[in-house]
């Protein structure tokens, strides 16, 4: 298992290192110049060409790119234009903010997917079945910042039940410990700090959960329903044991490799959806600073921010395989 | 499925019907609803100058942000500075529907092209592919075609190209099993020992059997297009902000969240109805044509 993990990330180094490669050569195409970005227009030829010698912009790309290599293998992806300060640090500091809205949207979506999809399953063709399908290819077809606008219209703009935006309510004074708010709150006792953190939390944790939520039911109805077919199940029903039971305890198991998989899988979309959700309610995470980066032209943030997303990707996907061996003994690694 | 059926007695032939009856009339509900979402952006695109009762861009502050009127001249209301909603939504159908289907088109063609070949021939060529999918398949969702977008800049062809580039990778994987799983069939062995050449046989052998497949996921592909292009365009990435897009007029709508939602409401609907016409136009045609291909 552990060779195996091993040998999984050491072949993702590689790809990582071609996935730079392709990301540095579209950044050739940039149009305009990093420097008339950051300077004022008043500023002399010899004040930009001396930035540019600073920033290394006149070395040809492939120097450019060998010096990017070096520096990014020990974590340093240069200094954010915009920012002024290291892209690594920015990054650390807002990546909690994303890493808490993808889990809390993860949970969404398992908690409503998972049981609706096996209800569905288990009586299929009813008016339940119908609703799920309907309710699941609604879920995978509304594009989230809608849901997210729509959201923030009726909830905060009309009920005034949550905030439309941002991450915890100002001056509530929580000492920055894991930058995880909600687990910051509970470890200092702080359970009003913790409530606030959940009201921000609630909207768009929904709002990126919608698709997986879709996805997560459709496949849940489908593995389960292919798992009722098997011999066991036939099995288990002569044995007497209850529809209850066969459901969860025998279908259901044998039906989470895939779901599993494909909670990992939509984990990746998760990151991109953030993106978009992050922008539409002002939540101070990794997708927002990468849209900003962008309209900003922070080259050595968009470059920095593309890797590490892909980086968390890569990851995922590898965590995935190695938690199918935990549920499923049967596969065997090779 | 049917094979299945015969042995399983206790669900009961009758209770079988039941299922496979209330199904179908799902699945020709879904058919219906894609192929009329289909047909209903074909028109607007096409006819957009005839439909749209005004122009998509003529600005009027006289009647910024009217309210959605069914008998007044702004049916469905106006936006912040006095266009037309509804003849906005009309022509914003024009650059969801090229995207859509050039996308489609273009990422079908690459897709299936490698695919097919790695299938057919595996071996080097076959692992060679591979490697290359791999890359692609490396970035999240979205990333790659944001990432395109942000260094090479905006416009109608390079959104296409970026979304090209993230979409090819379904029909590669597919067409390469299926290609894969032909290659060992009699009827190909058999044109192969009466001499045909392997352009031959892919041409006349391997792409009409992989045709459904390519139908199918066309129709994901189009809806997973207008998706990510109206994504794009309401993070001011897409086409430029003067050509009217649905993505693009929810960009708008936000800075007017709490005093006009018919600019949000309405653009986003056109959106959501057209993507789950051709996400329910996909499954019905999955279910008829090919089950297995669920598992992709």
């Amino acid at each position: 298992m552990l060779l195996f993990a091993i040998r999984r990330l050491a072949g993702a180094v590689p790809v990582l290192v071609v996935v730079a490669a392709v990301v540095f050569t579209l950044m050739q195409f940039a149009p305009g110049d990093a420097v008339s970005m950051l300077i004022s227009d008043e500023a002399s030829d010899a004040d930009k060409a001396r930035i540019r010698e600073a920033w290394g912009l006149d070395d040809p790309p492939l120097t450019q790119f060998l010096n990017f290599l070096g520096n990014a293998v020990t974590g340093d992806f240069g200094t954010s234009f915009k920012y002024k300060m290291p892209v690594m640090e920015l990054v650390l500091e807002r990546l909690p903010a994303t890493i808490e809205l993808a889990l809390a949207a993860t949970l969404v979506a398992v908690v409503i997917g998972i049981p609706l999809g096996v209800l569905a399953a288990a009586r299929p063709g009813s008016f339940w079945d119908s609703f799920t399908s309907t309710f699941s290819f609604a879920g995978i077809s509304m594009p989230n910042f809608w849901i997210g606008i729509l959201l923030i219209l009726l909830f905060a703009g009309h009920w005034h039940l949550l905030p439309s935006g941002g991450r915890a309510p100002w001056g509530m004074g929580l000492e920055t410990m894991t930058g995880f708010l909600l687990l910051d709150a509970l470890l200092q006792g702080r359970m009003d700090a913790f409530w606030g953190a959940l009201k921000h939390l609630a909207l768009p944790a929904l709002v990126l959960g919608t698709n997986m939520t879709g996805i997560i039911t459709q496949l849940t109805r489908a593995s389960v329903q292919e798992a009722l077919r098997e011999d066991y199940v036939m099995t288990a029903r002569a044995k007497g044991l209850g529809g209850m039971r066969i459901l969860w305890r025998h279908a259901f198991r044998n039906a989470l490799v895939g779901v599993v998989t494909i909670i990992g899988l939509e984990f990746g979309a998760l990151l991109s959806g953030a993106m978009i959700v992050e922008t539409v309610f002002a939540w101070p995470g990794i997708g927002s600073l990468l849209i900003q980066g962008i309209s900003s032209r922070d080259y050595p943030l968009i470059i920095g921010l593309v890797l590490i997303y892909t980086a968390i990707f890569i990851l995922v996907n590898l965590l995935i395989d190695l938690l199918y061996t935990l549920i499923d003994p049967r596969i065997r690694i090779n | 499925m049917t094979m299945t059926t015969g042995n399983s007695i206790p669900a009961g032939p009758s209770q079988w019907q039941r299922f496979r009856r209330s199904y179908r009339h799902l699945s020709g509900f879904k058919a219906g609803f894609g192929l009329t979402t289909v047909a209903a952006l074909l028109v607007m695109g096409l006819f957009s100058p005839w439909l749209a009762p005004h122009p998509p861009n003529a600005q009027d502050l006289m009647v910024a942000m009217m309210p959605p009127d069914w008998t007044g001249p702004n049916v469905l209301g106006t936006d912040h500075v006095g266009r037309d909603i509804l003849s906005r939504i009309i022509y914003g159908s024009r650059v969801s529907l090229i995207i859509a289907l050039s996308v489609a088109l273009f990422a079908s063609v690459v897709g299936v092209a490698l695919g097919v070949v790695a299938g057919y021939f595996g071996g080097r060529i076959d692992s060679a592919i591979q490697k290359v999918v791999e890359i692609f398949w490396s970035f999240p969702p979205l990333m790659l075609a944001i990432a395109i977008v942000a260094f090479v800049g905006q416009g109608l062809a390079i959104v296409i190209i970026a979304l090209t580039a993230q979409r090819w990778i379904p029909y590669c994987r597919v067409t390469r099993a299926e290609a894969m799983a032909l290659r060992d069939r009699e009827f190909i062995m058999a044109a192969r020992t009466l001499g045909a050449s392997d352009g031959f046989i892919i041409r006349h052998h391997v792409l009409p059997n992989v045709t459904l497949s390519i139908i199918v996921m066309t129709s994901f592909a189009m809806a997973n297009a207008i998706i990510a292009e109206s994504s794009l365009s309401f993070l001011g990435l897409g086409v430029p902000p003067s050509i009217p897009t649905w993505g693009g007029m929810l960009s708008d709508s936000r800075a007017y969240i709490s005093s006009a939602w018919w600019m949000a409401l309405f653009p986003g609907l056109a959106i959501f109805l057209t993507v789950l016409g051709l996400n329910l136009l996909g499954d019905a045609l999955r279910n008829q044509f090919d089950p297995k291909l669920k598992s992709h």
